[in-house]
This record gives structure tokens, C-alpha cells and sequence, in this order.
């Protein structure tokens, strides 16, 4: 019996090859990513002061939209062909395919952000006055509560009419603290101010949903 | 045809078998036992409840109630690596090649022989070799690559629903005479379908079903006569007509 | 247990009708505020009731995905409607206190911002119920109250974070309180969850009727001959 790691990395691996081949879908999430930088651009004036303060947001808030769209696509390729009865009759375990999922949404949504964040930096002429790491270490923790979650609720969507509204619509509202979250801490690493508490907060949110994602799937993917 | 290979009686039992949605029960109670080392058709018009008794055998219907033993256990997860499934969706990603495809499924029953893969898709009649992806192969390569993925782990069940829905008549024929074969080795196999006629020299017994239950179990392929409702499913036999 | 229901009702419309009276008359008036201040004894006590109803609906959950026990996915249910409107009427009240007293609709303070947190994540939860297909709702909402209820934890810690960084005007009971009203205060939570359980109550009857009519229609088309039900 394969090891439940190797069939995370073979599933993995696998999605990574079928999302390159289908370029489609990258390329116009790509663009899309673009559109949204583009628009929040004309919403809030660049040049203006107070919309320095507020580029945290709006960096995080584009992530969200980004990201959303991201999700929806990743669990749709397992319904084309009713692929997923294939590995729902195979004795791989569920978590194996959660965390393949996940992970591959995270490195898609992470393609996109690093699309996005140059063109922030430059349309908002950002500067980090505090320690850029810290910078980094808030998106990587921030992303993966996105899709942890984003992942759990895709998956669960698939079980219900209006597919792609159930989504955002389950995912927004327990965002929300760790949306707090990644805002106040981009903004005050931004601004040169201390972020410990929300990071700390961003770790155990990420610790506390990842586990009870993986308790749970399977009981959604079989819910039939 | 060999018949000393000694299979275990009643691979398969199911006992009051019911499952509902919502107010729609498509199966009402489907009582019988299933012996080793056989092809059985099963047969029906649509609605009467065949993919949903598959695929409750192949544990991706949970029943209402009721109760299944295949191959003595009542988990489909505890036997789930001797059994094959294939449905009339070609389970497969049109992106990738056969290959490719197997492959990855054979990762998933913890086989990592490319020679394993290779060797089930010549077994179906295509080559190994062809990069070319399954999206863009005719219906009848792409069931019987789906069903080279479903005999990737030598399984001792194969649930197949309606395999040759689609499918030009050389790839089917060529199908049920494969599918044949591997019943002489020793395998059950459960196959849904319209087209009883592809099975007629092959299939060992019919099963008939209508509105949820099985109306009759039949040597020859020649609907039973109806004897009205009756409680269950009840082996009828060979139809003297 | 069916006679019980009337008498609870009188009891609850009695106990309901000498906590208005107390709100609205008997509590000593505040100095500041006034009496628009009153409406404390509506806004607070709806916030714990609600609170305590969503306590329930998870361990409902966790009772359900453990168990699988209709009965507690009925609970589930009843108790993040009832939940709701709790929240809601805690959301309503705020901006009307607000508004006369500190003259703008809304505040971000911590219990009226928590409020709208929980308030949108159970009408989430409610949302997917209605959202999904009848067989698989129950799993699929208990597994969201799960989620949803380990999120409010991290509600309240990050909104108390965010409020001490950017203070706001906090809505009444952030002090002492006088003990009179304290006493008010505590006759309308117990009024107010009189009032939630005979209203769970007569939700659950009616959820469980529901359930037992479809139960019986499904069990018809099972039994009869197909074609001469529908």
C-alpha cells in the first residue's frame, strides 16, 4: 500500500500537470488577478494619503477575490467524467486527496499573489518600514487560512445547488478573524508597528482549522 | 473454461436492500445472493434502479437500509482493493494520456509498476505507448481504457454500469470477449446494461429488475413473465418457454 | 408533555409581561442616557440568548456526526433559527440606542460587532441547509456548526484586539452596573429564554411533523406499485 504522503505528492503532482496543461484556466486567472489590482486602483486613488494606510486591505481583500475564483475551479476538473467515484472506491484515504487539494490551491493562489504584490507595491508606491519577513511569514499564514478553509467549503459546495455563491458565501463569514488578521498585521508591519498578536492569532486559527478540516473530510467527501 | 479454481460461494449478499431519495426509492427491498466466478447481467428499463444498486455496491451510495456482504464484509472500504468499478463517465482526466492515467490510479491501490499499467492496457486492446490525451479518444477506446483502469488491481469484483453505452460494435464485442476471459480466471462481474444482446453468449445468469426490486434471475435472455409484485427479489430460474 | 406546553406559555407571557413592565418602568432610570437606555434590557439579554442557542446547535452537531441521531440534527436546526433571530433583534436594538445617544447608527464596540460575526456565519449555516439536497444536510451543516462554532473564539479575541487598538464608543454595561438594574436585567434573560425555549419547542414539533409526513410519503412509494404514487 502506497503511503498516505505518496499518494498526497502522486495527487498533487497530478493536479500541478493537469493545471499546466489546461493554460486556460491559468491564463485567465492570471488576467483576472491583474483586473482586480487594476480596478481597486481607480476605486482608491493611489496617490492619496489615506489609501497608503488602507493598501493593506486592499491587497488582502484582492487575494480574497482571487482566491475564490481559484477554489471554485480546482474541485470542478474532479467532477468532469466523475472522476472522484474513481478515488472514492480506491482505498486512498480522504485526508491524502484534502491535503493534495490544498496544497495545490495553495501554489495556485500563491502564483497569483506573486502576480499582484509588485503591482501593488508599485501602483501605492508601498515601503515596508517594518521587518519584511514578517511580511512574508503573514502571507504564507494568511494564504493557507484561505485555503484551508476555501478548500473544506469547495469541496462541500460540490453537494449543493448554486455551486460556485456556496462557496464564498460559507467561506467569508469564518474568515473573517483571520481576515482581521492578515490586515492588521500587513498594515502595522507596513507602518513599522508591532503585528505579534495577530500573527500569533493567524497560527493558531491556521492550527485549529487545518486539524478539524482534516477530521471532517471525510465525512464530506461520503456524504452522498 | 475452468472450473477448478475454487471460488467462494456467495461472493456477494444483499438482504432487504432499500434505498430512498428523499420520496423517490429507487431500490425496495432487492434481496440475493450472488456466487463466484460469474458474469451476471443485469437488466432493466430505466428507473428500475440498476446504477443505484451498482453503485450502492460499490459503496458510493450509502443504503437506507438494509444490508450488504461482499466477499464476507459489510464495509465496502475493508474489500475495496479486490473490487474494480466502472460506470458509463469515463472516470478519467481527458488531460492526461491512458498512461498517465493509469498510472496515477494504479498509486492509489499502491501499485507503482508502469510494466503493471502497460500490461492492462494491452490486455484492452490499446497501446501503452500513445500520448495522445483520453479527451480526445473515441467512446469506445475511452471505455475500455476506463475499464483497463478498473482491472488495474486485479480485482476479484468487477462493477461495471453500462460499459458499451456509445460504444461502436467492434470495441464492444471486443470488450465482452475480454470481459469473458476474465471470468474464466476466476472473477464475478456485475455488469449494467441496455444492450443485453453484447452478452448474450457471454452472461451466466440475467438479473431483471424493475421499480427497484429484481423480478426475475433468468439463464437464457428472455424476460420473465410477470407474476404481479412480489416481496423481495426471488430467484425464479430458468424460464421453460 | 403536551399539557405542558400551555401552561409554560402562560407562565412565560406572565414572566415576559413583569419583566416589560420592569424595563420600562420599574428600573431606576439611567443618569446619562435616559430612558432610551432601556432598551439595554432588550439588546443584552438577547445576545446571551442567542449565544446560548448556538451553544446548543454545537453540541447538537457534535451529538449528530458522533451519533447520527435525527433528533439532535432537528436541534441543529431549531436552534441557529431561533438563534438568529435572537441576533437579529440584537442588531437592531443597537443601532437604535445608538443612534439618539451617541448620534450615529453604528458602532464597531466589541459585543455589537461579535454579534454580526455570528450573525453571519449561522445564516451561512442556514443558507447551506437550504442549499443542499435533503439526504446529505445534516452531515454537511453539523460538520459547518463545527467550524463555525471553533470560530467564535477567534472572533471575540481578534475584535477585543482590534477594539483596544482603535477604541470605540463602548454600548452601556461596559462598567459597574447598578444592582437594581442588574436585577431587571436578569428577569428579562429569563424571560427572553422562556420565551426561546417554547418557541424551539414548537419549531422542533413542527420540524419533527414534517419529517414524519415525509417519512410516511417516502415509505408509501416504497410499498406501493410504482406509478400510482406521486
Amino acid at each position: 500500500m502506497t503511503a498516505p504522503t505518496g499518494i498526497t505528492r502522486v495527487t498533487l503532482l497530478k493536479d500541478l500537470r493537469l493545471e499546466w496543461r489546461s493554460k486556460d484556466a491559468i491564463n485567465s486567472m492570471l488576467f483576472f488577478s491583474l483586473l482586480v489590482v487594476v480596478v481597486f486602483s481607480f476605486s482608491f486613488d493611489p496617490s492619496a494619503e489615506e489609501s497608503r494606510q488602507i493598501a493593506g486591505g486592499l491587497i488582502w481583500v484582492a487575494f480574497l477575490f482571487a482566491a475564490v475564483v481559484a477554489l471554485n475551479q480546482t474541485w470542478a476538473r474532479e467532477l468532469r467524467n466523475q472522476v472522484l467515484d474513481a478515488y472514492r472506491v480506491s482505498p486512498a484515504p480522504a485526508n491524502s486527496l484534502f491535503i493534495a487539494k490544498t496544497l495545490g490551491n495553495f501554489i495556485f493562489v500563491t502564483v497569483l499573489e506573486a502576480l499582484m504584490t509588485p503591482l501593488f507595491v508599485v501602483f501605492y508606491r508601498l515601503r515596508a518600514l517594518g521587518p519584511a519577513w514578517q511580511l512574508l511569514l503573514v502571507a504564507v499564514l494568511g494564504t493557507w487560512a484561505l485555503v484551508v478553509n476555501g478548500t473544506f467549503f469547495a469541496a462541500m459546495s460540490l453537494r449543493t445547488r448554486s455551486r460556485e455563491i456556496m462557496l464564498p458565501l460559507l467561506l467569508f463569514p469564518i474568515s473573517i478573524p483571520a481576515l482581521l488578521a492578515m490586515v492588521q498585521s500587513t498594515t502595522a508591519i507596513l507602518n513599522g508597528e508591532g503585528a505579534r498578536f495577530w500573527i500569533v492569532l493567524l497560527v493558531t486559527y491556521d492550527l485549529v482549522f487545518t486539524t478539524v478540516c482534516l477530521l471532517l473530510f471525510e465525512t464530506v467527501l461520503n456524504a452522498e | 473454461m475452468t472450473e477448478n479454481t475454487p471460488v467462494p460461494v456467495n461472493v456477494i449478499t444483499v438482504s432487504n436492500l432499500i434505498k430512498q431519495f428523499g420520496r423517490f426509492a429507487a431500490l425496495r427491498g432487492v434481496t440475493a445472493e450472488f456466487s463466484g466466478g460469474k458474469l451476471y447481467a443485469i437488466l432493466g428499463d430505466n428507473g428500475a434502479g440498476k446504477t443505484t444498486l451498482l453503485r450502492t455496491l460499490a459503496g458510493l451510495n450509502q443504503p437506507s437500509s438494509g444490508e450488504i456482504a461482499i466477499l464476507g464484509a459489510s464495509k465496502f472500504h475493508d474489500i475495496c482493493q479486490q473490487v474494480g468499478y466502472m460506470a458509463h463517465p469515463s472516470l478519467l482526466y481527458d488531460e492526461m494520456s491512458g498512461m498517465e492515467n493509469l498510472e496515477y490510479f494504479a498509486r492509489l491501490y499502491g501499485i507503482t509498476s508502469r510494466e503493471r499499467c502497460a500490461e492492462v492496457i494491452r490486455a484492452v486492446g490499446l497501446d501503452p505507448e500513445l500520448v495522445r490525451p483520453v479527451g480526445q479518444y473515441s467512446q469506445g477506446m475511452r471505455q475500455r481504457m476506463s475499464l483497463a483502469r478498473a482491472l488495474l488491481n486485479d480485482p476479484k469484483i468487477l462493477l461495471l454500469d453500462e460499459p458499451f453505452s456509445n460504444v461502436d460494435t467492434h470495441s464492444a464485442t471486443e470488450m465482452v470477449r475480454l470481459l469473458a476471459r476474465t471470468r474464466d480466471q476466476g472473477k464475478t462481474l456485475f455488469i449494467v446494461t441496455h444492450q443485453a444482446s453484447l452478452l448474450e453468449g457471454a452472461a451466466d445468469e440475467f438479473v431483471w429488475m424493475e421499480s427497484g426490486k429484481i423480478v426475475g434471475r433468468t439463464r437464457e435472455l428472455k424476460r420473465p413473465e410477470r407474476h404481479g409484485e412480489s416481496a423481495g427479489g426471488n430467484l425464479t430460474g430458468e424460464n421453460s418457454k | 408533555m403536551r399539557k405542558a406546553f400551555p401552561i409554560l406559555g402562560v407562565l412565560t407571557a406572565i414572566l415576559l409581561s413583569y419583566a416589560l413592565y420592569m424595563a420600562l418602568v420599574g428600573a431606576p432610570t439611567e443618569r446619562t442616557m435616559g430612558d432610551v437606555q432601556r432598551i439595554f434590557y432588550y439588546h443584552v439579554p438577547s445576545a446571551w440568548t442567542a449565544f446560548i442557542l448556538f451553544f446548543i446547535n454545537f453540541g447538537a452537531s457534535v451529538l449528530y456526526l458522533i451519533k447520527r441521531n435525527p433528533a439532535a440534527d432537528i436541534v441543529a436546526l431549531v436552534s441557529a433559527e431561533v438563534g438568529v433571530v435572537f441576533c437579529t433583534v440584537v442588531l437592531v436594538t443597537g443601532p437604535i440606542w445608538a443612534r439618539p445617544v451617541w448620534g450615529i447608527w453604528w458602532t464597531w464596540d466589541m459585543r455589537l460587532t461579535s454579534t454580526l460575526v455570528l450573525w453571519l456565519i449561522y445564516v451561512s449555516y442556514l443558507f447551506l441547509r437550504r442549499f443542499s439536497s435533503s439526504g446529505q444536510t445534516p452531515l454537511l451543516a453539523a460538520a459547518l456548526a463545527v467550524l463555525g462554532a471553533l470560530c467564535v473564539p477567534f472572533v471575540y479575541f481578534s475584535i477585543w484586539f482590534f477594539r483596544t487598538q482603535h477604541p470605540q464608543p463602548v454600548m452601556g454595561g461596559g462598567g459597574s452596573i447598578d444592582p437594581r438594574m442588574l436585577h431587571v436585567l436578569l428577569i428579562n434573560w429569563l424571560a427572553f429564554s422562556c420565551f426561546a425555549f417554547l418557541v424551539c419547542w414548537s419549531r422542533y414539533r413542527l420540524e419533527k411533523l414534517q419529517r414524519d409526513v415525509d417519512h410516511a410519503h417516502a415509505l408509501e412509494s416504497l410499498l406501493a406499485p410504482r406509478g400510482s404514487v406521486r
